[in-house]
């Protein structure tokens, strides 16, 4: 039976999909714009749960990784400041092969920025963040409802590959609040996971590492995390296309972009013109499938809140067959729709 | 049908709430709607404000860039948010705290809604009576819905703060009415 | 004919990596001696710091986890969080536990999370080559103290049991040494409680073991046994500090 609608932020229903999913495992630090998820985990973690407000953000990470090597299905959560300090962390779940979920709600930066909503975390979160080659999926919500369904897949991904996750979001959608309709799926039991500290009783020990000392252990090793990587590839681009069949220029945006970009949409078409969107949920594996249209006088018109951050990647998924533009703004600005649909009708 | 409504005013008048009531009345008429607070360093003071968004269809920005309404309760807050509104929209205000901008071209709305909070006996209403008074004036959200989420949002054992509102909410419509 | 003198269940049988005369290998037995000893094998998860130590899960039959540089107390908090009934312990060294692990130490400790930690202090960074630790000895040569360290250069030695033992939440705070015989069985005593103390949900129990570097020292393993009965242990006395 489907549960009913509650009102809910972005923050409190990424905490809430966690739970549900079976998080029982939370260490963070407080920073704002996502201070409502820390204090929701703190409020709603059942009783055999764990949650901790570190001493810092490393600290907050490392528990993670314990947690994650325990077998727990564990999170933290912090925004980009925050999301630095914890690379190294990322770095040894992602060489450690345990499975984790890091949500980043991002604001302004560099350095200590402002805390206004921003997308300048994309290189970041999508090339591994720290040391080594290594990569986390990276998923983008677009709305609350959004961000509570993709963090219980979150948990689910993580498991299933053995990869650290990232919810990357932005301020807005961590504020913002929307209807979000509960799932009435029942927490599902965590899976058995033989490779989790236990204590050894009836096997052999187990080792939870990144290092690997032999000559040739290590490129092994990362041969097949990069098998790993390209079976996540195959299998897990997620993406919304919306008229794709007949857009002459084709916006490109994710996240809370992508709210904008659908307002601009609709204005547009009412007037006619034909204008389409491509939106990202996936950003790590970003979705190559949508690109892939043959009619060369298609535009794209890649829209952020940073400087060119995944237009990089729509510029390797186009491959130069078709014309890439740019609208970006960073440090607290975002592209208005009147900036959008001025940008629109010079390239149409 | 999509309704963009800014409200704002001093950190601490109930701004924040008043959004969320909007919003939570919206969800339980089955709309689509978002609700996007000003979140920033400020508890107490200083100008607060938020954006709500009530619509049949998927909302896209959750983002006012022009307000169909402005619920008003405070001068800084009418100076900075003015421009925001469209020019055939509805501007309520609070002429407790703030004044008229004669050029505006906005149907406008003003009563005193801090003093009519303290007749209340409570100062803190002020905000829901500013409610009242929109609720009559736009008739989107119905204030049977209102006081479902009153009832909601109440902490439990309080009676006398769910009348209090629910009289704030009766004497803004009746200023309406005249 | 009684087998008197055996190899511990929890320590595999293989040769460890470490110099002539280090104490790394003599800790690591006391572990595991004291683990068997305590029946807990099979519930033991064990944390290995980054420095000469970070394999020691190749010798110890248990389950372990690597930490990143000085992280092992938050990693082992996470732990013992989730699996209340195991037996947890950290292994670190002085450059993990003293400084770029400081925070997670007091924190942890502070929390007094119920854990055992063996910090092994041999006064200098052993795996990165011979610099100056936290705990490198005033006018004690390394190679980034090259005229021996200087209080004004580099400040004092740094003594974290004393400062842990300040905490209400730490329980048991006790230095020993492996300098001679007689303290490597005091020094299996202390360890021994500190995991009873984790077993009897004491609280907070910390070994710090004065232990040999003759590399990084440039002494021959006899000599720096004899530096640390004669310099060593007079700028960090043994004992129970808690």
């Amino acid at each position: 039976m489907e549960k009913k609608k509650i009102l809910i932020s972005g923050n409190e229903a990424i905490a809430e999909g966690a739970l549900q999913a079976g998080c029982t495992f939370y260490a963070g630090y407080p920073i704002t714009p996502q201070n409502e998820l820390i204090a929701y985990m703190a409020k709603h973690m059942p009783k055999k749960g764990v949650f901790i407000q570190a001493e810092s953000e490393p600290a907050a990470i490392n528990m993670v990784y314990g947690a994650a090597a325990a077998g727990a299905r564990s999170m933290t959560s912090s925004s980009s400041p925050g999301i630095s300090l914890m690379q190294e962390g990322i770095s040894y779940i992602a060489g450690s092969r345990l499975p984790a979920v890091i949500v980043n709600i991002m604001r302004g930066g560099p350095g200590l920025g402002n805390i206004a909503p921003a997308q300048s975390d994309y290189f970041q979160a999508t090339r591994g963040g720290g040391h080594g080659d290594y990569h986390l999926i990276v998923l983008a919500p677009g709305s609350v409802q959004e961000a509570y369904d993709l963090t219980q897949t979150s948990f689910d991904l993580a498991d299933k590959y053995r990869v650290p996750v990232m919810i990357l979001g932005d301020g807005i959608l961590g504020q913002m609040m929307e209807p979000v309709r509960l799932s009435a799926k029942k927490i599902k039991a965590n899976t058995f996971k033989g490779w989790a500290l236990t204590g050894c009783q009836g096997r052999k020990p187990n080792i939870v590492k990144s290092f690997f000392l032999r000559e040739g252990a290590l490129e092994e090793f990362n041969l097949k995390l990069q098998k790993n990587y390209e079976l996540i590839r195959k299998k897990e681009e997620r993406y919304e296309g919306l008229f794709l069949s007949d857009a002459k220029v084709i916006l490109v945006a994710y996240g809370t972009m992508a709210r904008i970009a659908k307002s601009v949409i609709s204005q547009l078409r009412s007037a006619g013109k034909k204008v389409g969107l491509i939106r990202p949920i996936s950003l790590w594996p970003f979705p190559q499938e949508p690109f892939n249209l043959k009619n060369k006088k298609i535009k794209y018109l890649v829209v952020e809140m940073s400087y060119g951050q995944m237009l990089e990647d729509v510029k390797l998924a186009v491959c130069g067959r078709q014309r890439i533009e740019f609208l970006g703004r960073s440090g607290g600005g975002v592209p208005s729709q009147e900036e959008m649909i001025n940008k629109i009708k010079k390239i149409l | 049908m999509t309704e963009r409504v800014i409200i704002a005013g001093s950190g601490g008048q109930g701004v924040m709430l008043l959004g969320k009531v909007i919003a939570e009345a919206a969800m339980r008429q089955n709309k689509q709607v978002t609700y996007l607070p000003a979140y920033g360093p400020e508890v107490r003071g200083g100008t607060s404000h938020c954006m709500v968004t009530i619509s049949d269809r998927e909302i896209g920005s959750p983002y006012v860039t022009k307000a169909d309404s402005l619920i008003i309760l405070n001068n800084p807050s009418l100076e900075r948010f003015k421009s925001k509104v469209k020019d055939d929209g509805l501007l309520i205000l609070n002429s407790s705290l703030a004044k008229t901008d004669a050029y505006l071209k906005v149907k406008i709305l003003q009563f005193p809604f801090t003093d009519i909070a303290v007749k209340l006996g409570n100062i803190k209403v002020a905000n829901m009576v500013a409610l009242g008074c929109y609720l009559e004036a736009k008739k989107i959200i119905k204030s049977q819905n209102i006081l479902e989420v009153f009832k909601f949002m109440a902490p439990a054992g309080n009676p006398k703060i769910l009348e209090v509102n629910e009289a704030a909410l009766r004497e803004g419509g009746k200023l309406f009415h005249g | 004919m009684e087998k008197i003198f055996f190899r511990a269940e929890s320590l595999y049988d293989v040769s460890t990596h470490y110099c002539p005369g280090c104490g790394h290998g003599i800790a690591h037995r006391l572990v595991a001696e004291v683990i068997d000893e305590l029946g807990v094998r099979e519930k033991t998860i064990g944390i290995a710091p980054v420095g000469c130590a970070v394999v020691a899960y190749d010798y110890w039959n248990f389950d372990c986890s690597e930490a990143a540089h000085g992280r092992a107390l938050a990693v082992a908090t996470a732990i013992k969080r989730v699996h209340p009934q195991n037996v947890v312990f950290t292994y670190q060294g002085d450059g993990d536990l003293a400084a770029i692990g400081t925070n997670e130490t007091i924190h942890a400790a502070n929390r007094g999370e119920n854990l055992t930690v063996v910090f092994i202090n041999n006064a200098v960074y052993g795996m990165t080559g011979g610099q100056m630790a936290p705990t490198t000895l005033l006018g004690q040569k390394t190679s980034t103290s090259i005229e021996g360290r200087q209080k004004e250069k580099h400040g004092y030695p740094l003594k974290i049991s004393e400062m842990l033992a300040l905490l209400p939440g730490v329980t048991y705070v006790e230095r020993v040494s492996l300098q001679s015989p007689q303290e490597v069985l005091k020094a299996k005593r202390a360890i021994k409680q500190a995991f009873e103390n984790q077993i009897n949900n004491l609280g907070f129990s910390l070994v710090e073991v004065l232990s040999p570097c003759p590399t990084y020292w440039g002494q021959s393993p006899k000599e720096a046994l004899d530096w640390i009965r004669d310099v060593m242990q007079k700028e960090f006395p043994l004992g129970r500090i808690k």
